[in-house]
């Protein structure tokens, strides 16, 4: 896995320090730190309901941990809104979609270069040269991002009217679009059959490969874990059980436990 | 629609077939409707309410077919407009007519985005709620001080002469002329912001608020813009209303029932086109109007004209139920897939 990487791994880029997220009396994350090298592909794995996902929106800033800090890039984040951490170039993906649906492919990919368009509704509204040019500087870029992802077929079409596995597909395209330097996918696979599993695969390696993009991605399918993940940590009750590289992981005994579902003292 | 704007005739954006309906539509409205018809009854009770309407569907078209979010209101922005010319005609004095109807849109914007600010908090229904609040606020502000009114009390005001470069611009004809420069100009601008980078966030806010923010989307600020904009558009309706329909102000004029009737031309017309807001003040305006002439013609005054008012009633609730159902996307949609299976054909 690691020879000859056009990105060797590096320092840490996020650091997650004893977050803890309550809801009510539920609790979601305990205590919970770990960190993001940068450059490497960081899986979080877990039984259902272990606070994967939580995990992630408290990243995103959806929601906001009572205990603990984010630190992203050295600099720890103050007040996390989804807009600020879309700002200092952090971007993800939603485990259920969330994709516009009644907007084309295209534009939902367009939505995701928001932060490199900035003229105005006047700028817009009168066609100004600014804003032509900059459409169409987006659009070609987005045609890439689509052509990359070999969906152009389907460049056009509404995306609510798209199989689940080309929405996921839409998805990450919106994401990468984005041109964040650090992708958040959740569940990126999910409800995918092999043949679609291995291609997604291929795009993620691909991007990090060629681009450098920091992932953390949340999976359930081992195999693919195992495979396309440098580091793994594994959440279960809302604690971080291990975190490490996937073969010291898939030996590691509170891992099976968990797994196999031993009783909890 | 949506597939040909990616088609290769691309010029300043547009596609050859924009620019061809577009041609269409200029000649047909600037030409071809003033040397055919004649009379003035068509300009006046059709046409110039048609425009009018059509220009404040637009407005409920952008705030909520475009960035999703149920504001009923439309009619008190409306007579901030209507209200606001009337006092810079009245105060201003040699304010051109132009100016006076773009601070008119400015006043109704300012407006927009006071009465926006629910959207902050609630939506569906009950920003809906919330957004009542500037129809009845507005009118009742309006009824209140008679600053407004210029301390008229007879209750109907007659608006001024619409006077432009010295020229007063009275016979229906020119009347709808004027209309026309406006709606024409205001069409291609919300057309040109729907198509851009202004509508792409409008939607994503209304498609998916989460991502749209979590792509870099304020919310707050998207939410209030497309307001704003609405506001815009519903006031320079307004004032162009009671200027060139009513030609008289009175807030009377600007009630719920107008904010409906708006409602139901966006919702019929088709969420989400600006075409749809055109086809859906055509049909209720011209619906009651061939009911009328149907009831006189076929069955020569046998059936009474309360009846056909109250059949009316029930025809538009039916229609909306059934759109509602079978073709959310309204009118314009069903446009679109005549034109797709016509163009299929050939």
């Amino acid at each position: 896995m690691t020879i000859d990487r056009n990105f060797p791994i590096g320092e840490p880029v996020l650091e997650v320090k004893n977050i803890s997220l309550r809801f009510g009396g539920v609790k979601a994350i305990t205590d919970s730190s770990f960190s993001v090298l940068k450059h490497e592909i960081k899986a979080i794995i877990g039984p259902n309901g272990a606070g994967k996902s939580s995990l992630l929106n408290c990243i995103n800033g959806i929601y906001q941990p009572q205990e603990g800090s984010i630190a992203f890039k050295g600099e720890v984040l103050e007040k996390i809104t989804p807009n600020l951490i879309a700002q200092k170039g952090i971007s993800r993906t939603f485990q259920n979609l969330a994709l516009f649906k009644r907007m084309s492919v295209l534009d939902n990919i367009l939505v995701g270069r928001r932060l490199h368009m900035n003229s105005n509704f006047m700028q817009v509204a009168f066609q100004l040269p600014k804003a032509r040019a900059e459409e169409k500087e987006n659009l070609a870029k987005c045609e890439e991002i689509v052509d990359f992802l070999e969906i152009a077929d389907i460049k056009n079409t509404p995306v609510g009217k798209l199989p689940y596995g080309l929405q996921k597909k839409v998805e990450l395209g919106r994401a990468l679009a984005t041109e964040a330097d650090f992708l958040m996918l959740d569940e990126p696979m999910a409800g995918m059959n092999v043949e679609e599993k291995r291609e997604m695969c291929r795009f993620i390696l691909k991007v990090n490969d060629e681009l450098g993009t920091t992932m953390v991605l949340i999976e359930h399918d081992m195999g693919v874990v195992m495979d396309i993940s440098d580091n793994v940590v594994v959440l279960d009750y809302g604690k971080i059980i291990a975190d490490g590289p996937p073969n010291e992981v898939r030996a590691n005994q509170e891992v099976i436990d968990a797994y196999l579902g031993v009783s909890h003292d | 629609m949506e597939q040909k704007v990616s088609n290769n005739n691309i010029i300043m954006g547009y596609t050859r077939s924009d620019l061809t309906n577009f041609l269409i539509a200029m000649i047909l409205s600037f030409v071809a409707i003033p040397l055919v018809v004649q009379t003035d009854y068509w300009y006046s009770s059709i046409l110039i309410p048609w425009l009018c309407l059509a220009l404040a569907a637009i407005g409920q078209q952008i705030v909520m077919g475009y960035a999703g979010q149920l504001a009923l209101g439309a009619a008190g922005f409306m007579a901030a407009g209507a209200f606001a010319c009337f006092n810079l005609i009245l105060r201003v004095p040699d304010i051109p007519f132009f100016v006076a109807l773009g601070l008119s849109g400015l006043v109704a914007a300012a407006f927009g985005i006071l009465f926006g600010l629910p959207s902050l908090r609630v939506r569906g229904i009950y920003l809906m709620v919330a957004t009542l609040a500037s129809q009845f606020f507005i009118v009742w502000m309006i009824d209140k001080f008679g600053w407004f009114k210029n301390y008229d009390t007879s209750g109907i005001i007659t608006a001024q002469d619409i006077v432009i470069l010295g020229k007063p611009f009275t016979s229906p004809l020119e009347m709808y002329l004027v209309i026309l420069v406006v709606v024409t100009v205001l069409t291609v601008l919300a057309v040109n912001m729907a198509r851009g980078s202004t509508g792409r966030n409008w939607m994503a806010v209304r498609d998916m608020d989460i991502a749209a923010e979590s792509m870099g989307i304020s919310l707050l600020k998207t939410k209030l813009q497309a307001f704003a904009i609405s506001a815009f558009y519903c006031g320079v309706a307004g004032a162009l209303f009671a200027f060139t329909y009513l030609k008289s102000l009175e807030p009377v004029a600007f009630d719920i029932k107008l904010s409906f009737k708006i409602l139901f031309m966006v919702i019929l017309g088709g969420l989400g086109t600006i075409s749809g807001a055109f086809i859906g003040a055509a049909f209720i305006l011209l619906f009651p109007v061939l009911l009328n002439s149907v009831g006189n013609n076929v069955f020569h005054g046998a059936i009474d004209a309360t009846i056909i008012s109250s059949i009316e009633q029930v025809v538009f609730g039916a229609l909306i139920i059934i759109f509602m159902i079978y073709e959310p996307l309204g009118m314009a949609k069903l446009w679109g897939n005549i034109k797709q299976r016509f163009s299929k054909n050939k």
